[in-house]
């Protein structure tokens, strides 16, 4: 069994409304040193895979496929086998 | 004409779509349900606007891998009329029938009102029964509907007058080159965010949308029959 995290975030051409708002806030709270705040998801899978390389090619997939946009969004993932 | 309202779970202006084609056009029209995979005995699709599965993951994203949407993309490529409203749109651009994808509008609110939009290109089997230029008063309802494509995308969208539809006055999302609706490059399937089944009659506040339907009656009158 193998465990993914995917992280998804939009691209850096982007822009991110929530991110510029969430950055407001900090400047707001006295945080006068946040240059820049951009928000992206994090997903966990858990993956019955026989090999790594197998699981590394499904979760490279399904991220393209369904986790992200690849119009707007860029992912990553890290992968660590579970027992 | 026969029309097909694909319904997914969460999907809210089904049956304001059916309403409006059985009101302003009098054709027969039919829910569909996401888990149906044949619509050859349809001449034209509407994708209604809701929340499919609860806009998990991304607006659309979801929905886009349900089976009735083989059948709409099978639709589409047979030149069938395919319109999406508000999260059919985002539903169409998840799918890859249209270019680009729709985001968190830049204000972060949600936006209800009624907006002036500006007709575009009144050459699609979706316009034609509209005049260029024309301003018509049509409502929106979203949080997402901020249309966002790449300058490549967006200059082959201008060269192919995929644009049908941009916002007049304030943009009330942030679109990219204030569009509010477009088309694919065969122009048989149409995009918008806003509801032009909301729009049919006076007592709505305006009647404006209604030309929209009238608009697929007539080029489906004018193009099929010689088949």
């Amino acid at each position: 069994m193998f465990k993914a995290t995917i992280y998804v975030t939009l691209k850096d051409s982007v822009l991110d409304p929530q991110g510029v708002a969430v950055k407001g806030s900090l400047h707001t709270l006295g945080f006068e040193g946040v240059r820049d705040v951009r928000i992206g998801k994090r997903v966990e899978v858990l993956l019955e895979c026989e090999s790594r390389a197998e699981a590394e090619k499904q979760i490279k997939e399904l991220s393209e496929k369904v986790l992200s946009n690849p119009v707007i969004e860029n992912f990553t993932f890290e992968l660590e086998e579970v027992a | 004409m026969r029309f097909a309202v694909p319904i997914f779970p969460g999907s809210n202006c089904d049956y304001d779509c059916i309403h409006a084609v059985e009101d302003i056009l009098g054709e027969p029209v039919a829910p569909v349900w996401h888990h149906d995979t044949d619509l050859s005995s349809f001449d034209a699709v509407i994708l209604p606007g809701g929340f499919s599965y609860g806009d998990y993951l991304r607006c659309g994203a979801i929905a886009r891998f349900s089976p009735v949407m083989a059948a709409v993309k099978e639709a589409a490529a047979a030149g069938k009329l395919v319109i999406g409203i508000c999260n059919g749109f985002q539903v169409l651009c998840e799918s890859g029938l249209l270019p680009g994808a729709l985001m968190r509008n830049n204000h972060l609110k949600f936006r209800c009102d009624i907006q002036p939009i500006r007709i575009e290109n009144n050459q699609t089997p979706f316009t034609c029964a509209y005049e260029n230029g024309q301003v018509i008063r049509i409502p929106i309802a979203h949080g997402e509907g901020n249309y966002y494509c790449d300058e490549a995308t967006l200059a082959e969208l201008k060269a192919n007058n995929q644009i049908v539809f941009r916002y007049a006055g304030e943009n009330p999302n942030g679109s990219v080159d204030d569009i509010a609706g477009i088309c694919n490059k065969a122009g048989n399937v149409l995009g918008m965010m806003p509801h032009p089944e909301r729009a049919i009659f006076d007592w709505m506040g305006s009647d404006d949308g209604k030309y929209l339907f009238k608009s697929m009656l007539q080029y489906w009158k004018e193009n099929s029959r010689a088949v």
